[in-house]
């Protein structure tokens, strides 16, 4: 009843194949993207900006790109954290030692870095298929670790690989506060998930699916494999290149190396397969699961009025969040997405039975 | 009753020269002969049916015809380019198509993706057009939408357009499949068991889709198929194979008076 598309008719394809074809799709993103720009940075805290907001933004931008690679197209990877750190450290370089550089450039070109390293590891991909090309990207993890911890050009001579970003400004306007910070993060997570939208139901997107459900059968109507999985690779690094770049820059400050590490690739890998392959949705979704609801389960003894030490509180939570991954999984293995989903199926025909 | 003799005169008239021949071709898999010295050729327009026993080598004889298996020894001409052996992407590139035994749709995708993604090769706007989704690689959606809405309304399963493949029906699904090979526009389409596992309604139905086809588009269609009635009522000619070498070739009723196809059907007593 709520969800219900009925009387609204199309009558020509273009209006078929909008981004959000529903009514009540468009009305409720819409009313969304005016909340989350026009009202929360004025009544959001120091703390969920900080600790809850940014990071999940982030976040969500790297599981998308990550979402590209392993939900659309099929290819698995453990060298998120790396294509991260070619992020970060390549906007650090970037930043000191080009002057005056926009920082929405360095940025995008942090974000070039990482398509190149990206698609360069994505070559074993053309020989390699599902686990053993889980390890060959495992390798691109490791080595890149390697590279920033050893190599002293990329961190600036500092030892340890421990580099901090210079002061952030775009056109002039300092980018230091919370709530700066915030919209800064959210307007490049808008757009890139934009654009993962509009790659992910256009040509380029059916050959990557194609690619995944029967790659025989996507080369005999033509589909080059090669094609497809590099540039999986190609556009899911830039996406997690340029979430490495915003980490490093925007959420931490200072970092090293151990910042990406391989604990950096499981968590993005566990968000999407929580959140939902191929969905671009999922990609929130999961990130929000794993990032703010640690945070949550932490308060819950303190609304509850029960006492208890701090590693208590920390041990119980790590139980029940692994207690509820596994429960969704076992729900639902598809997904929250796929939850959303259905929830939506049901809400046309909710309050009535049919 | 063959639907052809009914009408000789459309038949003369509708098939041309030769678009594709294969020229003693042979396929070994390690010590497994697939297929032995096998020549055939394929008139344009024309409805050529590749009939056998099971592991005659039909489907590797289509294998190599849109090159995803490479043949040991022979040639393929193919509108007049002389190869040894095919590439897949040559073939889709030349408007070969094709259909599959055992289904090969993409699952996770919907009825309307799968066949616009049939249509890959037609499509040219580049990936920053796409990523913004303006000006040509707009309009590249909407007109393709459009082509594959026809062979929506053709094969009848508008209602289904944008349900994943993979929860459809099995009678739908093989039709979802010849969609796809028919949204590439092909001149050839190769057709690999297109009725197995159909009950006679079904069968009927892709018979109908199949004659339409070659009728209406003019495209020339080489059909593996074993239900024999079906392949005596479609097709102008038909070459049999058994355990990897020709046997027969010609029309469909010299094929059926032929004693050693009805050797390799019936058994020989000894």
């Amino acid at each position: 009843m709520i969800y219900r598309e009925a009387g609204q008719f199309k009558t020509t394809y273009a209006s078929d194949q909008q981004l959000f074809p529903i009514l009540q799709d468009r009305v409720f993103v819409i009313g969304f993207l005016v909340f989350a720009f026009g009202v929360m940075p004025f009544i959001g805290t120091e703390y969920l900006f900080r600790a809850i907001l940014v990071p999940f933004l982030i976040l969500s931008l790297a599981a998308l790109g990550l979402n590209i690679l392993v939900g659309y197209c099929g290819q698995v990877s453990l060298g998120t954290g790396g294509f991260m750190a070619i992020g970060a450290y390549a906007a650090y370089n970037l930043a000191v030692r080009v002057p005056d550089l926009n920082l929405i450039v360095i940025f995008l070109l942090a974000g070039a870095c990482s398509t190149v390293v990206g698609a360069l590891f994505g070559i074993p991909s053309l020989r390699i298929k599902g686990f053993y090309l889980a390890v060959a990207t495992l390798a691109a993890q490791f080595f890149i670790d390697w590279m920033f911890a050893r190599i002293k050009w990329f961190t600036h001579d500092s030892p340890s690989g421990n580099v901090s970003a210079p002061p952030l400004q775009v056109f002039g306007f300092p980018i230091e506060s919370p709530e700066a910070k915030y919209l800064f993060v959210l307007a490049f997570v808008c757009v890139f998930a934009l654009v993962a939208r509009n790659l992910a139901r256009g040509a380029i997107g059916r050959a990557w699916m194609a690619t995944r459900d029967m790659d025989v059968a996507a080369e005999v109507i033509g589909i080059r494999p090669m094609a497809a999985k590099l540039s999986a690779f190609a556009v899911s690094s830039f996406f997690v290149g340029v979430a490495g770049a915003l980490w490093a820059f925007v959420y931490l400050g200072s970092w090293e190396p151990l910042a990406f590490d391989v604990n950096r690739s499981f968590q993005l890998l566990f968000m999407i397969i929580i959140g939902g392959l191929g969905s671009i949705l999922g990609s929130f979704l999961g990130a929000a699961f794993i990032v703010v609801l640690p945070l949550v389960l932490n308060q819950v003894p303190g609304w509850l009025g029960v006492h208890m030490s701090t590693a208590t509180v920390s041990h119980v939570e790590a139980m029940v969040f692994g207690a509820l991954i596994v429960f969704f999984l076992i729900v639902e293995p598809r997904g929250l997405a796929r939850l959303w989903a259905i929830g939506k199926e049901k809400l046309r025909l909710w309050p009535f039975p049919h | 009753m063959n639907l052809r003799d009914a009408e000789p005169a459309t038949v003369a008239r509708r098939v041309g020269d030769v678009i594709l021949a294969v020229e003693g071709v042979s396929l070994a898999f390690g010590g497994v002969k697939a297929l032995t010295d096998v020549s055939f050729d394929v008139r344009e327009h024309e409805v050529r049916a590749i009939i056998g026993p099971n592991g005659a080598g039909k489907s590797s004889m289509l294998n190599v015809i849109n090159g995803v298996y490479r043949p040991q020894a022979g040639q393929i001409t193919y509108r007049g380019t002389k190869r040894s052996a095919m590439e897949p992407h040559i073939a889709a590139r030349a408007g070969i198509a094709r259909t599959f035994q055992s289904l090969a749709l993409f699952k996770g995708m919907s009825v309307l993706d799968n066949m616009l993604a049939g249509r890959t090769l037609l499509m040219k706007s580049n990936i920053f057009l796409q990523a913004l989704r303006i000006g040509p690689a707009l309009a590249e959606e909407t007109e393709h939408r459009k082509r594959v809405e026809d062979i929506i309304d053709f094969l009848e399963i508008q209602h289904v357009r944008k349900t994943p493949v993979g929860r459809l029906p099995y009678g739908l699904q093989k039709r979802v499949d010849l969609g796809r090979a028919l949204a590439a526009e092909p001149k050839v389409l190769l057709l690999d068991e297109p009725m197995a596992g159909m009950n006679v309604e079904e069968k009927q139905d892709m018979c109908r889709f199949i004659l339409d086809v070659n009728d209406e588009f003019g495209t020339t269609i080489v059909l593996i198929e074993h239900d024999m009635g079906v392949v005596m009522d479609l097709s102008d000619r038909v070459v049999v194979l058994d355990y990897g070498r020709k046997i027969a070739d010609g029309t469909p009723d010299e094929v059926r008076a032929n004693q050693a196809v009805i050797d390799a059907y019936l058994g020989v007593k000894h």
